[in-house]
């Protein structure tokens, strides 16, 4: 047994993986979250404001990291239009373009009386990392003269008063990255007082939770963070709950929790392998 | 001169910014130097594409190993250049609708964004989902516990893993909330898990983020006043 394990291909680990986490995708796991104070900070941010305050929506992502970004950047969306907030969609994210369409699409399928241009508007991406920022705090035209369909932005009902993004009642970032959530920060919601919540990725979730409660509102980091917004969204919209679209990241649950269950299992045969080969004297 | 006027430029731009921070009435030159920055930021990405089209071509011509890739990715790139710059298949737009251009080039049901959503986008999510597979072979390799700092990791490890699912509320949830007078709950391996993330991870990562604060404050300085002139590149005038 020692042998084996000690000799074992990798392409095995791989298998396991595929299998362990494909059957709670196929059985459809699901489990009861229970939020956290930051995530129900998030929820109050957008929660709170009165109906129909402008929401600035930046979605720095691509699709390497959609699997863990776009749930959350989906559920913002839904949360929002919930509240009928105007939403102002934009990336620094060249690949992001399609992405924010696909929230468009959450829109124009579950909230019919929503119409483009008077309650949301896609600003499309702009070049320059986080150059645009520095230009559209101050002055949004500079960067943005018009929206993705190439019209003006004077002559697009919700922006033509917009001079620039410091008339936002909230930023709402979605971020892979660089550029993301903390430029946002520092060029935007710190020096202009804008307040700001996040959703990133768990690796760069712990690079952010220093800005946290004072320069963001709150944090969601991964998935798990995702899943109990998404819970905390159901407990409050109750028509959610046999919505599965509303479920993204409830779903991706699942799978994590066997996932690393497997991991944890992995590291202590491998170490047992190696205290057994050490005290065989296999290993220096 | 070839280092010269760059220096000039990074210096004078570089405080004209620092300046219209400080200064209300300066404030339009720092947005008229990031509308600049921004043309330019948009001008590199022609840079970018010529110098990628070069180093590949460069490598078909010398056959160096794994050419067929590079003949993968400029077929791939070109491919991808003409169908958004001719807006192939996509519908012109509802304001100007005898112009077939004007159409924006990602729009639903276009070539470009064929090539999106049924290569470039399963490919990357494809790219980032193997990670899974690389670290669960790497926890059965590499992560031994051989030293008082790997077992604090590993710990540390197995709690996270275990309080970011639910299997840390479900291995722990029969710790009272109040035990002997003392929050016990605090002992449940979810609030184990917010308590290493928001308390030492916390203090660790504003230690670092000071330090690397302070660390491109002095840098930048150097830049600007011209000492540190590596991101010229060649010392040859």
């Amino acid at each position: 047994m020692y042998t084996f394990l000690r000799d074992l291909d990798r392409r095995w680990i791989f298998l396991l993986m595929g299998i362990v986490a494909t059957v709670p995708i196929l059985a459809g796991w699901r489990f009861p979250e229970d939020p956290s104070p930051m995530v129900r900070d998030v929820f109050h941010a957008i929660e709170d404001l009165p109906d129909g305050s402008r929401i600035f929506m930046a979605y720095d992502y691509d699709p390497a990291s959609q699997g863990e970004l776009h749930p959350m950047a989906l559920a913002f969306t839904r949360h929002c239009a919930l509240k009928g907030h105007k939403l102002y969609f934009f990336t620094l994210w060249p690949q992001g373009g399609p992405l924010i369409q696909q929230n468009i699409r959450l829109i124009e399928r579950n909230f019919p009386d929503y119409e483009y241009g008077e309650d949301y508007v896609n600003l499309g991406y702009r070049s320059g990392q986080e150059g645009p920022i520095k230009v559209i705090v101050t002055d949004l035209r500079k960067s943005v003269a018009v929206d993705v369909n190439g019209t003006s932005l004077s002559e697009i009902p919700m922006t033509r008063d917009i001079r620039n993004i410091q008339q936002m009642d909230l930023i709402v970032n979605v971020s892979a990255g660089y550029p993301g959530t903390k430029e946002w920060v520092l060029y935007a919601s710190t020096p202009y007082n804008i307040e700001t919540v996040a959703g990133c990725t768990g690796v760069s979730a712990p690079y952010l939770y220093p800005y946290y409660p004072e320069q963001l509102a709150g944090i969601l980091g991964a998935i798990k963070a995702a899943a109990e917004y998404e819970y905390t969204l159901i407990e409050e919209y109750p028509q959610l709950k046999d919505d599965p679209t509303a479920q993204e990241a409830l779903r991706r649950m699942g799978p994590q929790l066997v996932a690393h269950v497997t991991l944890i299992v992995l590291i202590i045969v491998g170490n047992t392998i190696y205290f057994v080969g050490r005290s065989r004297g296999d290993v220096t | 001169m070839k280092r010269t006027v760059p220096l000039i430029i990074a210096g004078t731009v570089g405080f004209v910014l620092i300046v219209s921070y400080f200064i209300p009435y300066t404030e339009s030159w720092g947005e008229d130097a990031m509308t600049w920055f921004n043309i330019l930021a948009a001008i590199a990405f022609v840079l970018g594409a010529g110098n990628l089209v070069k180093m590949h071509l460069k490598k078909i011509s010398d056959q160096q190993a794994g050419w067929g890739y590079s003949a993968i990715t400029l077929a791939a790139f070109f491919f991808t250049l003409i169908v958004g710059m001719l807006k192939i298949g996509v519908t012109p737009s509802e304001k100007y609708p005898t112009n077939a251009w004007a159409g924006p080039y990602d729009q639903a049901g276009s070539a470009f964004r064929w090539v999106y959503d049924y290569l470039f986008l399963p490919l990357s999510a494809t790219m980032f989902a193997m990670l899974a597979f690389y670290i669960a072979s790497a926890a059965f390799r590499a992560f031994r516990a051989k030293n008082v700092e790997a077992i604090a990791l590993l710990t540390t490890a197995f709690i996270v893993l275990l309080g970011r699912t639910y299997a840390g509320v479900w291995l722990t949830d029969w710790i009272p909330e109040e035990s002997i007078g003392l929050e016990a709950d605090a002992l449940r391996l979810d609030n184990v898990t917010g308590t290493i993330m928001n308390t030492f991870n916390l203090a660790g990562m504003r230690a670092i983020t000071i330090g690397i604060a302070l660390g491109v404050a002095s840098t930048s300085l150097k830049v600007l006043l011209g000492v540190d002139r590596s991101y010229l590149g060649s010392t040859d005038d």
